[in-house]
């Protein structure tokens, strides 16, 4: 378990390290956090020819909240954003799914720009993200580019960066008062990737269901929207969203589950995170 | 005045070092020169080869060979037989690489050594071998079977071992019931996986002709003789030293994995410094596993819930060798009846051979399953007589006046099972009350209305502890007042240097500060075996009290030629021996010590020094026993268990130090949670393994091991001057059948009935469904 050869890149600015992305092409990986691909270079299944390491680039860390939006950059550490005050006051889902990710020591490391970019299938961020309708903020040799979360995940470890560009921020816009939110995981241990992770997120003007763990990535159920904008937001318009949520998922069997199993928890976690998301509506 | 130190909660000596960053584990060696190994592993489950082609490995600058089974000649004859079994039909041991057939993923084929592990790795790439694959068994249930692929193809049938044993008669004992209960229980195969891999480091002194390795072996000792023997040298050539070692549980134990030999091997041919850490992914494929069995149980039993007899047929899976011999089995079969007064058992297993990892003990060795298959079938029969799982469990007993009680079973080191020194209807008393566990069940019918699933589970055990053979421990007071304790079985965070300490502190009275202790190393103390089955405590503490006591003797006799005063009236305290009432008038060890080696006038046919050596061997071992109880909540909507109380009742004779007690009995029932709700290793139909990281292996962590209270019952051993009984494995015994019965007793509304460990959250959604897929057994 030791990773093949590998040159090193350290880049000071942005700018840089497209330059070098560029210069590489697709046989450069850049390195954030380090939490998901240095276990891949290990196993020898990732080999890149460069490692393009971000975490000297200061600009990236920073949390910010600015317009109203909450402005991440890409290499901000998940338990940063875990602790950031101005986070948990507007946007406290966030903490509350950061809380599943692994372990304290792995979330010092962990960013939430390479969570998003390195995109699990069964990841709690992006799974956020795409419930509070996140932009992605992603920097190429031609320029800058926003990337709405619903066309940013684009499958199993898959997203809309093109192999030249770099995420450099996450754009989440404000959530309007009254917005109700709840968040649920079933997995075997404290810190395992979801069996099944559901985010919730019920504004005035609409709600959002997304389900992760089920397939290739984050699902917006859209049918279990559509049931809470119609019946409302009440107990019994979970339990019917849930059963929506349950009836579009498509689990496949997999060592840790049977796909029945999947898809009971999708509905029982829809279930309670609509529930939970009504109860915080109402304060 | 004597200090009492036997049990007490004396600080370990070890921790300060361990928990500071100051411990020497293998990966901490470090020679000047040192080059570092890789070892090439098979990717098939059966395959035969001709040709290793590593010519492109050896061209790689920074690496400096790549050993073959060619390459060793006589070194790669098959390794010993650990233990035999009456019942053995082929035994088959591996060999340090495979030559030219493979059987099981991850078997060793060539060992590369570079300049470093990262090169070596690079040269692994690089090496080609010429596999045809060949069908492989894989599944134990279809590898029994006539007309299985072969794992060895000199046999004619997978099954290594055939072994029954009967006693009390057992055609009467069905002939009388009224009910019997026929079923088929399972518990799963999993793996030990401590904290620290495996590793070995050998370093050859030309000058000297001396072969020196560190190796995180159980059994240094008996290392030695089998790597002196394979390689062609003396023993008194070869030095093995077990360093700070990172846990055990059984899976460091084995006479000898490839790298114990190749390493050395490769030292010696290289003249340079060798070293190979095992990293996770290896210690997945190429280390031993542990567990599968698959039991056909018949219990015999009145309607008033008496058992009368049972009958065991089991496979188990040996793995693609059994160099182990089948211990687990013959384990597993002796601890069956468990505390129970059953009078008619007859037990029958088979012990296959499978091309996967081998399998040999893991703590509990083969205990945890009977256990599981005893306690489940408890359960069950309760059950099926709508009997209490308590009650059951209480009419069936051996009772204190029964006892001595002999079970007629007999456990390794043909140890015979006999009864005593144990209360077991009060243990059961004391864990129904700490449990509260009549709450429990009073309060069930009200939460089942609410759609609240709570459960209660009990399970006994009786733990074989203290088993042959013997070990030995030297005690020399030095002339500068110091206590010398070295013996060969070595620790893996046991603590035994600090109980060492404790038993001849206080025999010689000495401050416990004064005593030195040393383990595991063949160049100080080259006697006994090893680390394992729960025995250092039996079998080495008594040899440290005989030695003790024997050097206690020797001062006072030497005392008494110093001190004219008869020996009789003389005590030890405080570090001197002094004339009874009269403290003034002493002399202290140091200076007995000192007059003990008279230089100039020794006369011939004597022993100089202080000192002594005792050997210490028990041929009825020492059964410990106990209940494990508790309560789970089940939430009916996933399938997830939360343990709300966590309660051990546990009687482990004397207690030398309360505080390793207590760790050793939280680690193991950690172990035995991890067996029963967690951890399980899988194979797909061609053999290649499904879990090899920790992602897959899911070791439970703080965040799931609930606190669990414990209850000591410290019944002294009469089998022992110490009377201790052993507590390694004890933990992790009962645990599996203990979790499957509370969450059964929790489900008892769908009627769930738990046959197969480790559960998991689809399986017990499928108890409640009433669903065949979600099966543990899958």
């Amino acid at each position: 378990m030791k990773p093949p050869p590998f040159a090193y890149e350290c880049p000071r600015d942005v700018a840089e390290a497209v330059a070098l992305l560029a210069a590489h092409g697709g046989d450069a990986r850049p390195l954030a956090g380090g939490q998901s691909l240095v276990p891949l270079l290990n196993f020898r299944l990732a080999r890149p020819a460069v490692l393009v390491d971000l975490n000297r680039i200061e600009a990236l860390a920073r949390i910010r909240v600015g317009d109203g939006a909450l402005r991440i950059g890409a290499m901000a550490r998940q338990a940063a954003v875990e602790a950031d005050a101005d986070v948990a006051r507007g946007w406290p889902i966030l903490p509350a799914a950061i809380g599943h990710i692994a372990h304290p020591q792995i979330r010092n490391r962990g960013t939430v720009g390479g969570s998003l970019a390195h995109n699990d299938p069964a990841a709690e961020l992006p799974a956020v993200m795409l419930a509070l309708d996140a932009e992605m903020i992603a920097q190429g040799p031609q320029g800058q580019r926003t990337i709405a979360a619903r066309e940013f995940f684009a499958g199993t470890m898959e997203t809309a960066l093109r192999p030249d560009e770099l995420l450099t921020e996450i754009r989440v816009p404000a959530l309007p008062e009254g917005t109700g939110w709840g968040f649920q995981e079933a997995a075997r241990r404290q810190g395992d990737f979801a069996l099944v992770a559901v985010a919730v997120v019920l504004k005035p003007d609409g709600a959002r269901v997304v389900v992760t763990g089920t397939g290739d990535g984050p699902a917006h159920m859209e049918a279990a929207e559509a049931v809470v904008a119609e019946r409302g937001t009440d107990a019994d318009a979970c339990e019917a969203a849930g059963d929506a949520a349950a009836a579009a998922s498509e689990p496949a069997d997999d060592p840790h589950a049977p796909a029945w199993y999947r898809q009971k928890l999708v509905t029982a976690l829809t279930r309670r995170a609509c529930r939970e998301a009504v109860i915080r509506m109402g304060r | 005045m004597t200090t009492r130190l036997i049990g007490e909660p004396v600080e370990r000596r070890e921790d300060a070092r361990l928990l500071t960053g100051r411990a020497r584990f293998i990966d901490d060696i470090r020679l000047p020169g040192m080059l570092h190994a890789a070892v090439l592993r098979s990717p098939h489950a059966k395959a035969r080869f001709t040709r290793i082609d590593a010519a492109a490995a050896l061209a790689l600058p920074g690496v400096h060979t790549v050993i073959t089974h060619e390459d060793l000649g006589t070194a790669n004859t098959p390794m010993p037989l650990l233990n035999e079994d009456p019942g053995f039909i082929h035994p088959r041991t591996h060999q340090a690489l495979a030559p030219g057939q493979v059987r099981f993923v991850g078997e060793a084929v060539a060992l590369v050594v570079a300049d470093s592990r990262y090169l070596a790795e690079d040269a692994l790439d690089l090496i080609e071998v010429d596999y045809a694959p060949e069908a492989a068994a894989v599944d134990l249930v279809a590898a029994a079977k006539p007309g299985a692929p072969l794992v060895h193809d000199d046999t004619d049938s997978n099954v290594a071992c055939r072994t029954a044993d009967s006693n009390g008669d057992i055609e009467g004992a069905f002939a009388a019931a009224d009910f019997v209960l026929r079923e088929e229980l399972r518990p799963e195969r999993g793996a030990a996986q401590p904290m620290e891999t495996r590793g070995v480091v050998a370093r050859y002194d030309e000058s000297l002709d001396q072969l020196t390795i560190w190796d995180t072996t159980q059994a240094p000792v008996s290392a030695r003789g089998v790597i002196a023997d394979k390689l062609g040298l003396p023993e008194a050539a070869v030095t093995v030293i077990a360093p700070d070692v990172g846990g055990g549980f059984g899976v460091k134990i084995f006479l000898v994995y490839p790298e114990e030999l190749l390493v050395p091997f490769a030292a010696r041919m290289l003249g340079r410094p060798v070293k190979w850490i095992e990293d996770r992914r290896e210690h997945f494929i190429g280390s031993n596993h542990e567990r599968l069995m698959v039991h056909r149980i018949e219990v015999a039993a009145t309607t008033d819930g008496c058992i009368l007899g049972i009958r065991d047929h089991f496979l188990y899976d040996s793995g693609a060798y059994c160099p182990y011999g089948p211990i687990n089995a013959q384990c597993a079969q002796a601890i069956l009846p468990g505390p129970y007064k059953i009078p008619a058992v007859h037990t029958e297993y088979e012990a296959v051979y499978t091309n996967t990892p081998v399998v040999s003990p893991y703590r509990g060795a083969g205990q945890p399953h009977g256990n599981f298959v005893m306690e489940a079938a408890m359960n069950h029969v309760a059950r099926a007589l709508g009997l209490d799982a308590a009650e059951i469990r209480r009419r069936n007993l051996v009772r204190p006046e029964d006892c001595p009680w002999d079970s007629g079973r007999i456990f390794q080191g043909n140890t015979p099972l006999i009864h005593r020194d144990s209360d077991y209807p009060a243990q059961l008393a004391k864990t129904l009350e700490a449990l509260d566990y009549a709450g429990v069940k009073r309060s069930q019918p009200a939460e089942r209305e609410q759609g609240i699933f709570r459960g209660a589970g009990i399970a006994f055990f009786v733990e074989g502890t203290g088993i042959s053979p013997y070990e030995g421990v030297e005690v020399r007071v030095e002339p500068t007042g110091h206590v010398h304790v070295t013996t060969g079985y070595p620790s893996q965070g046991q603590g035994h240097h600090t109980t060492l300490a404790q038993i001849v502190a206080e025999t010689l009275a000495v401050p416990p500060e004064q005593v030195v202790v040393e383990s595991g190393r063949s160049d100080r103390f080259a006697w006994g075996v090893g680390t394992f089955a729960s025995r250092a405590a039996v079998v080495g503490g008594n040899a440290a009290l005989g030695a003790a006591e024997a050097v206690r003797a020797r001062a006072l006799e030497l005392a008494s030629d110093e001190l004219e005063v008869a020996p009789e009236d003389l005590v030890l305290a405080d570090g001197a021996v002094h004339v009874k009432g009269a403290p003034q008038m002493a002399v202290p060890l140091a200076a007995l010590a000192y007059a003990a080696d008279p230089i100039n006038t020794l006369e011939s046919g004597t022993e100089p020094g202080l000192r002594a050596a005792d050997y210490y061997r028990s041929p009825d071992g020492a059964f410990a026993s106990g209940v494990h109880g508790l309560i789970v909540m089940v939430d009916a909507a996933t399938g997830m268990v939360e343990i709300e109380k966590y309660v051990v009742v546990h009687d482990c004779g004397v207690m030398i130090n309360p505080t390793i007690v207590d760790g050793q009995i939280l680690g193991g029932t950690a172990q035995g949670i991890g067996g029963a709700f967690y951890e399980k290793l899988r194979f797909d139909e061609a053999g290649q393994p499904l879990v090899t990281t920790f992602m897959d292996y899911l070791i439970p962590t703080a965040m799931e091991i609930p606190p669990i209270e414990i209850h000591h019952m410290e019944s002294r051993s009469s089998l022992n001057p110490l009377g201790v009984k052993g507590v390694g494995e004890g933990g992790a015994i009962p645990a599996l059948a203990a979790f499957a019965g509370a969450v059964e007793d929790a489900l008892e509304p769908f009627g769930a009935t738990v046959r197969a460990v480790p559960l998991d959250p689809p399986a017990i959604l499928a108890l409640i469904e009433g669903r065949c897929e979600g099966r543990a057994a899958s």
